[in-house]
């Protein structure tokens, strides 16, 4: 897992690349859980290189949303492929958490 | 057609026994997101096993074995470390998870949702798990 960081203002853009699960989400976290990130008040997400995504993965996810939106930061996803989508979807995690096609729209809802 | 793989208790595994799942049913032509769906399922029952079961000890180890002909899939996970007790085991409210901030814990219910038999067993000091999935 590669995780690469994009700053733009107060947009910190994520990309992810490669396969998050239990032995690798823990890098995520540790990026997640840094108190840097709660400077930023968009947090986008770019799947497009995300090829793969277990239940730990979404834990790290799952645990640092709520943090998030106490804080009002946004976080938003977006080009995600349909395989990694699906499993959001299997949860229903679709519906709790921002998902969208592209960066474009990543952008106008940020910024809603 | 039968397969076999065993590994140590080591979280960088899971890695390795994605590509056994996916290399052994490659012949079983199915949807990207089926096939996926699949390795999620036997990647999340061997993760339990890895670091709850066994505790991430590498001296220990997992077998996974695979079979499958027209009608179903079948993954035989077997492990000598804590028997998971299914008994003791509730579905997580996912909103309750967020609301807490936890980590764990939605794993086995991805496993319920996508295998069509999901079964638990134990024999001496073995522990099995056995996973189904239908062909459509």
């Amino acid at each position: 897992m590669k995780i690469k960081h994009t700053i733009s203002d107060n947009t910190i853009t994520i990309s992810l690349d490669g396969e998050l699960d239990a032995s690798s989400s823990v890098m995520l976290d540790e990026e997640l859980s840094n108190p840097s990130i709660m400077m930023f008040s968009k947090i986008l997400v770019d799947c497009k290189n995300l090829n793969y995504i277990s239940s730990a993965g979404l834990g790290v996810f799952i645990s640092h949303l709520q943090r998030f939106e106490d804080a009002q930061i946004k976080l938003i996803f977006f080009n995600m492929q349909e395989k990694v989508r699906n499993v959001f979807e299997i949860l229903g995690l679709d519906l709790l958490m921002t998902i969208v096609g592209s960066y474009e729209e990543a952008v106008t809802i940020a910024n809603d | 057609m039968t397969n076999k793989i065993r590994v140590s208790c080591d979280r960088k595994n899971l890695k390795t026994i994605r590509t056994f799942v996916t290399d052994t049913l490659a012949p079983v032509h199915l949807s990207e997101i089926t096939l996926n769906q699949i390795i999620l399922a036997v990647d999340e029952i061997c993760a339990n096993l890895i670091i709850h079961a066994n505790q991430e000890d590498s001296q220990k180890f997992l077998n996974l074995t695979i079979r499958y002909d027209d009608k179903e899939m079948v993954f035989e996970l077997s492990d000598n470390g804590k028997a998971f007790e299914r008994a003791n085991y509730r579905e997580p409210n996912i909103q309750d998870n967020i609301r807490m901030g936890k980590k764990g814990g939605v794993g086995v219910a991805l496993v319920n949702r996508i295998m069509d038999k999901v079964e638990y067993s134990v024999n001496g000091n073995t522990n099995i798990c056995i996973l189904h999935k239908y062909i459509p």
